[in-house]
C-alpha cells in the first residue's frame, strides 16, 4: 500500500536488507584507476601552478628593513606593555589575551606550559649574552636597579621619540641606515640597549639567541615567533597577500593558491557580529565550531539534521535509473 | 597440527565471522549503485594514497629539503595538490553521503567514521601548513595559537613549536586519519552501501526488492 510519508524508525529498518539485484563490480580495479586519474590531476595541477614558497621573515631581516619598528616593539617588550608580554597563559601571568565564557576559564586552568619573561628573554638576556661591552653592561645594571616609574619614564620618553604619538609635538627619531637615533631627551640607558639590540638583531645573533635552550637541538620557536608577531613585518607581509583576520585571514595562501578554504566556516564567523567585536572572539568561534562539529558527527541521530534529505529530495536525482526501473 | 582454539584461532575465526572475504572484496554491487556521486569516496582514498606517496618521499628527505632543490618543490607541489583534491572530493563524497541519508539502516557508525576522519584531516592538514617552514606557516602559527590558547589547547599543542607539529603532521594524525578511514572502508564493506530512500509513491518495498529482468547477488558474483 502506498503512503504519503514514512516514518524515520521505517526508514532505518528498510535500509537493512536488500534483496534486490546485484551486478558485477570490480572494485580494485576502480580503486587502481582512480589514483592513477589523481596521480594524473596533480601532476598537471603541480606542471601549471607548482606551489607557493614565501621565505620566512627572521627577526635579522625584519630589524634591518623596519629598524625603528623593531626598537619600537623592543621597548615595549622591555617595558611589558606588548601583546606577549602581557599575554597571559600559556606563556605568563599577564591578562591582556585572557579568554573566558562565564565561569569556565580554561585559558587559565590550564595554566603556563611555556613560560615567557618577556623583558628579560627579549631583551636583557640577550643584551648579556654580548661579550665585552662594559657600558653596556653598566647600563644593563642602572636600568635593572631603577625604580619602575624610572624604567617606565625611560621606555615612554624613547618609545616617543622613536614613534610619535598622533598629533605630538615629539620631533620623530632619525632613521639613518640601519641606525635609530632619536633626538635628545631623558632615556637614560634604554637608548643604549636598544641601539645594541638593534645591532645584535641585524647581525642574526637575537634569533638565535632566543632559540637557546639547555640543550644542542632546537624545534621550538615559540619565543623568536612571539617577538616577530609583536612587531609590524608579519602583519605587514600578511596584509600584502590578503591574510589579515578581516581578509578571511588563515585559510588564505600566499600568492593566488587556493589554501585552506575548508577552514571558511570557522574564519566566516570573525567576520560577523558579536564575533567581530568581542574580546572574546577566539573562544566564541571555536565554541560555536565545536558544537557544529560534534552535530555534525551526530547527523544521523538528530531529527531536523537527518530530514532534510527527504526534504531537499536530491535522491531522486541520485538514484534516478533506479527509480525509474521501479515504475516502470 | 593441534586442534585446540588457541587465541590466533578465535581471533581468525572471528575476522573471518565479522567480514568474510566476500562481503570484504565483493565482485558485485547492488544494482542502484549507478550515480557518479558513487566515484567521490574512491577518489577521495587515491587522493589520500598519492598524499601518503608524495609526503613519504618529503619524509625521506626531511622537512627543509623541498626548499633548496627542484625535485623536492615539484614533490611539495604534489602534496599540496593532491591535499586541494583530497579535500575537494571528500566534501563532494560528504554531500552526496547527506543527501542519501545514507546513516540509514544501521549505518551511523559509518557516516560517524567519515565525519571524523573529515575533522581529523582538517588537522592533519593544518599541522602541514605549520610545518611549511616558510612564511605562510609563520603567519598561519603566530595566527591559530590565540584560539587555540582561549580554549586551554595551546597549553600542550603549541603551534609555534615546529618540532611538535612535524611529528603531529608526519606521525601522529596521519596515522589516526588512514586508522579512520580504514575503519571507515570496513563499516561501508560490513553494512553495504546504502539502499535508496523510498519514494511514497513507490512504497517501502520496492526499492530494497528484486525487479523483473535482473541478476542476483548470486548470479553477478
Amino acid at each position: 500500500m502506498k503512503r504519503k510519508r514514512f516514518t524515520n524508525a521505517e526508514l532505518n529498518e528498510a535500509a537493512r536488507h536488500y534483496d534486490g539485484p546485484y551486478k558485477p563490480y570490480d572494485l580494485v580495479k576502480e580503486l587502481c584507476i582512480a589514483i592513477v586519474v589523481v596521480g594524473a590531476l596533480a601532476l598537471l595541477l603541480t606542471i601549471f601552478f607548482s606551489s607557493p614558497d614565501e621565505k620566512p621573515s627572521t627577526i635579522a631581516s625584519w630589524s634591518r628593513q623596519m629598524p625603528a619598528d623593531f626598537v619600537t616593539t623592543a621597548t615595549s617588550e622591555l617595558d611589558g606593555s606588548s601583546f606577549s608580554a602581557d599575554y597571559g597563559p600559556p606563556y605568563n601571568n599577564g591578562t591582556g589575551a585572557v579568554q573566558h565564557e562565564w565561569f569556565i576559564h580554561l585559558q587559565q586552568w590550564f595554566g603556563i606550559s611555556h613560560p615567557l619573561n618577556a623583558p628579560l628573554d627579549f631583551v636583557i638576556d640577550p643584551l648579556r649574552s654580548i661579550p665585552g661591552q662594559p657600558g653596556l653592561r653598566s647600563a644593563i645594571a642602572t636600568y635593572e636597579a631603577a625604580t619602575p616609574k624610572m624604567q617606565s619614564t625611560w621606555t615612554t620618553n624613547y618609545a616617543n621619540a622613536v614613534a610619535p604619538p598622533a598629533g605630538s609635538k615629539i620631533p620623530p627619531a632619525k632613521v639613518s641606515g640601519l641606525r635609530v637615533i632619536p633626538v635628545g631627551g631623558d632615556y637614560g640607558p634604554v637608548a643604549l640597549m636598544m641601539s645594541s639590540l638593534l645591532s645584535l638583531a641585524q647581525s642574526g645573533g637575537l634569533d638565535g639567541a632566543l632559540l637557546t635552550s639547555s640543550q644542542f637541538y632546537q624545534t621550538d620557536y615559540t619565543k623568536p615567533l612571539l617577538l616577530m608577531a609583536d612587531g609590524g613585518d608579519l602583519s605587514a607581509r600578511a596584509q600584502a597577500e590578503n591574510l589579515l583576520g578581516d581578509q578571511w585571514g588563515m585559510m588564505n595562501e600566499t600568492g593566488s593558491y587556493p589554501g585552506q578554504v575548508w577552514l571558511w566556516l570557522y574564519t566566516f564567523w570573525y567576520q560577523i557580529a558579536p564575533f567581530n567585536s568581542s574580546a572574546n572572539a577566539d573562544l566564541l568561534v571555536l565554541t560555536v565550531m565545536g558544537a557544529m562539529s560534534l552535530a555534525f558527527i551526530l547527523i544521523p541521530f538528530l531529527p531536523i539534521a537527518r530530514d532534510i534529505p527527504r526534504w531537499i529530495p536530491l535522491h531522486r536525482v541520485i538514484w534516478s535509473e533506479h527509480y525509474r526501473s521501479h515504475e516502470s | 597440527m593441534s586442534g585446540g582454539r588457541n587465541w590466533t584461532v578465535r581471533l581468525r575465526e572471528a575476522g573471518v565471522r565479522a567480514m568474510p572475504p566476500e562481503r570484504l572484496l565483493p565482485d558485485g554491487q547492488p544494482a542502484y549503485m549507478s550515480s557518479w556521486i558513487y566515484i567521490f569516496g574512491v577518489l577521495t582514498i587515491a587522493a589520500l594514497v598519492v598524499i601518503i606517496f608524495s609526503g613519504t618521499i618529503l619524509g625521506l628527505k626531511g622537512p627543509a629539503w623541498w626548499h633548496y632543490t627542484g625535485v623536492g618543490h615539484f614533490f611539495n607541489s604534489i602534496h599540496l595538490w593532491a591535499v586541494e583534491l583530497f579535500f575537494f572530493f571528500m566534501v563532494i563524497h560528504l554531500w552526496g553521503k547527506f543527501f542519501m541519508a545514507s546513516w540509514r539502516g544501521g549505518r551511523a557508525r559509518t557516516w560517524i567514521s567519515g565525519a571524523i576522519s573529515f575533522l581529523i584531516s582538517i588537522a592533519a592538514a593544518f599541522t602541514g601548513y605549520v610545518s611549511q617552514q616558510n612564511f605562510d606557516s609563520q603567519w598561519i602559527a603566530t595566527q591559530a595559537k590565540d584560539g587555540l590558547n582561549s580554549t586551554g589547547i595551546g597549553a600542550f599543542f603549541n603551534v609555534l613549536n615546529f618540532g611538535q607539529m612535524y611529528t603531529y603532521h608526519v606521525l601522529l594524525l596521519p596515522v589516526v586519519v588512514i586508522a579512520l578511514v580504514s575503519a571507515h572502508i570496513l563499516l561501508v564493506r560490513r553494512s553495504g552501501i546504502v539502499p535508496p530512500l523510498p519514494l511514497p509513491e513507490l512504497g517501502l518495498d520496492a526499492t530494497v526488492s528484486e525487479h523483473a529482468g535482473a541478476s542476483t547477488a548470486e548470479s553477478a558474483a
